[in-house]
């Protein structure tokens, strides 16, 4: 509790028991009416002085006018009880929302408590802690078990795993050796770490992704809007109703100024739009710091509305539905072991560093005996042609086998084939293809079940290797061998396909799809933990690179939106039949600041909802 | 230049509204964004005129919630 809220309590507390003192006690009026007052300004004396000053500085209509004037307006009727308890119960829900307020702010901000609060560096063969601010680029600090990597940075001595948990919501460890590069925000687990820093704090991965969560509720909603400009017409609008209320009745038909006056006055309990100022903005800022706690970076609330309509959702394919890195799919032995076959095309791969060799050599897993190699050609644009074991051997694909006029099969399947030939001799060939990231299948399913009406991948790559991805993951329309530019045109069909009020989401890795990016209603981009471009660029950042993530913030966004609709509904709902029944008299002041306070405590209670959102994550079984 | 600046206690949402449009209408405010879930301003305007424009915000803040602090 802040200070402010401490000495609120307090008067309320001492309020409460003069209140209830004044009526068990049955003294005599005049006493009672002392109790009342002097309880009265125990616990309202603060909104009486601010009405003053706020009447001083010329604004009118402010809350704490409106509450002096019903409540001194029920005194001087003479409904002292009356008047003090709406005055009480007042400060209690505005305790209550600033408590609630505080508290959920405090819950989210320790969601994304990941800034870190100093550096070690050596001097004079002493550690210092400095601000990781002053740390210039290319300075060596060091990170003891249990600190955070304050700098992005690459690791020049020392080994450990880090908790990427604060960056993406990912509970298992990631393993840091020398010469990795790791980003600031992770906590170092185990080993000692001495990193050579690459950027400066301002422009490290911790630094970006504050000042893109902090500024996340800046980008207001529809919703949002509508609530602020609801709010400034509101108000002067029910003062009004109750001045007319007060005079026209009794002046027409000439019956008590005081029933029309107490029944004006309820008009002024409810007057305060609090209840829907406070709440909208709180659930989307739940919303928000729920998506992060699973990893899922939303930089606006009019992004989590327009992922809740989300109609048409287009790939990217290479890093977004594949992990972009090359995996051995099929083997085809022929007369021979499987294992043989592996073993020879890891030998004679064993020179080169190209991507799909190394799927080999990752595929054989065992140690390569070099001594075993005695001589490596290069055939540029066929394979190779080594000698293993004293033996020829020919690794290449169809053009090679062609050109040494070796018989083999031609294999149909689709992706990166490698033929081999010993002592020319056709053993067999080996599918290389761009593995599927595990949850991919996952991602596509969830989106339909979702709802979403059309899934659709985008692809550089060859016409049947994307079809067949595509056809795998049961997409409905797969566009393939596109360029940069291509993309756009497409996703601009796309746009023009798709209904009115449905949206259209892009998913890329960020890396050269800025401008599809841009173009979609909503950007997703693949964290690709520290792809800074990816992290500008888009609206909405996948840190774990998971696709499975869309349909979860998808839920969070539909959630989130529900839990601001049924505030809506249900607080000018509760305050439009409150102010009907009182402007028939059928509801008193109790009435009345249940439909303020009340109300409002209500819809706060409700929007923290927003932030649970753990079971909207898809977990692997 | 822009610049972020607390408002330590601002506890309702119409209020930042309030504050939001009376800065906005001070002469020289290129953007200001008032965030009452953050209790921050972040308020834009020529560097020349920045601090005289910060005071009279300042002012402003004080007059429409006497509570709030601010803390640049």
């Amino acid at each position: 509790m802040t200070r402010k809220q401490k000495r609120l309590l307090l008067r309320i507390i001492v309020a409460t028991i003069l209140f209830i003192s004044g009526k068990v006690f049955s003294v005599q009026e005049p006493i009672e009416i002392g109790i009342f007052l002097v309880c009265y300004t125990v616990v309202g004396w603060d909104i009486i002085w601010k009405a003053i000053t706020n009447i001083l500085h010329g604004q009118v209509f402010d809350e704490n006018f409106l509450m002096t004037i019903a409540t001194l307006g029920a005194l001087i009727l003479g409904e002292y009880s009356e008047g003090v308890a709406v005055m009480l119960f007042y400060q209690v829900g505005e305790w209550f929302q600033s408590y609630a307020v505080s508290k959920s702010r405090k819950s989210i901000a320790s969601l994304m408590d990941i800034r870190p609060d100093y550096a070690n560096i050596e001097q004079d063969g002493k550690l210092i802690q400095v601000d990781p601010d002053e740390v210039p680029i290319g300075s060596s600090i060091i990170v003891k078990p249990g600190e955070r990597i304050p700098l992005d940075g690459t690791i020049i001595k020392g080994s450990s795993s880090l908790d990427t948990s604060a960056l993406t919501g990912e509970s298992m460890p990631r393993e840091a050796l020398p010469g990795m590069d790791v980003i600031s925000g992770c906590i170092n687990q185990t080993g000692i770490l001495t990193i050579r820093t690459t950027k400066e704090f301002g422009e490290s991965t911790v630094a970006k992704i504050l000042d893109l969560v902090e500024n996340a509720s800046d980008k207001k909603g529809k919703t949002e809007n509508f609530i602020t400009r609801f709010a400034r017409y509101y108000t002067p609008a029910v003062v009004f109703a109750a001045l007319v209320l007060a005079l026209l009745p009794p002046l027409i038909t000439g019956q008590d100024f005081g029933t029309w006056v107490y029944r004006a006055l309820t008009f002024l309990v409810i007057s305060c739009p609090c209840a829907l100022v406070i709440s909208i903005p709180l659930s989307f800022f739940g919303g928000i710091g729920g998506a992060s706690k699973i990893g899922v970076l939303v930089k606006g609330s009019n992004y989590l509305e327009s992922l809740a309509s989300a109609e048409t959702v287009v790939f990217d394919k290479t890093g977004t539905l594949t992990k972009g890195a090359f995996a051995v799919s099929e083997l085809h032995p022929v007369n021979v072991q499987k294992e043989r076959l592996l073993e020879l095309a890891a030998y004679a791969e064993d020179y080169s560093t190209h991507p799909i060799s190394l799927s080999i050599k990752k595929a054989y897993g065992k140690k390569i005996n070099s001594n075993r190699i005695s001589s490596v050609q290069e055939i540029p644009g066929h394979g190779v042609c080594a000698v293993i074991d004293g033996k020829s051997v020919l690794a290449g694909n169809a053009k090679l086998m062609e050109k040494e006029n070796i018989r083999y099969t031609d294999s149909s399947t689709i992706g990166t084939v490698i033929y081999l030939a010993c002592d020319r001799k056709y053993l067999g060939c080996i599918v290389i293809e761009d593995e599927l990231k595990p949850d991919a299948q996952k991602a596509v399913d969830l989106l339909k079940d979702e709802g979403i009406r059309k899934t659709v991948m985008l692809t550089g790559d060859s016409d049947a290797v994307g079809k067949k991805v595509a056809n795998r993951l049961g997409l409905d329309q797969a566009y393939t061998e596109l360029l940069p530019a291509d993309k756009v045109e497409r996703v601009e069909e796309l746009l023009a396909q798709k209904s009115e009020k449905g949206k259209l989401l892009f998913v890329g890795d960020g890396i050269n799809d800025a401008p599809v990016l841009a173009r979609a209603d909503v950007g997703i981009a693949m964290g690709g933990l520290g792809s800074d471009a990816a992290i500008e660029a888009a609206d909405v950042v996948l840190m774990t690179d998971e696709p499975s993530k869309i349909a979860s913030v998808m839920k969070i966004a539909r959630k989130t939106l529900r839990i601001a609709n049924q505030n809506i509904i249900f607080a000018l709902g509760i305050k439009f039949i409150v102010l009907i029944l009182g402007a028939f008299g059928y509801a008193n002041m109790w009435a009345a600041v249940f439909a303020d306070v009340g109300v409002s405590v209500i819809a706060i209670l409700n929007a923290i909802r927003a932030m649970r959102v753990r079971k909207f994550v898809f977990v692997e079984e | 230049m822009k610049k972020t600046i607390k408002l330590i206690d601002l506890d309702c949402g119409h209020c930042a509204d309030k504050i939001q449009r009376a800065v906005q209408k001070i002469d020289g405010v290129t953007h200001v964004e008032v965030n009452f879930l953050n209790q921050k301003m972040i308020l834009e305007a020529p560097d020349d005129k920045f601090d005289s424009i910060l005071a009279e915000a300042k002012l402003l803040i004080k007059k429409i919630e006497p509570d709030v602090t601010v803390k640049v």
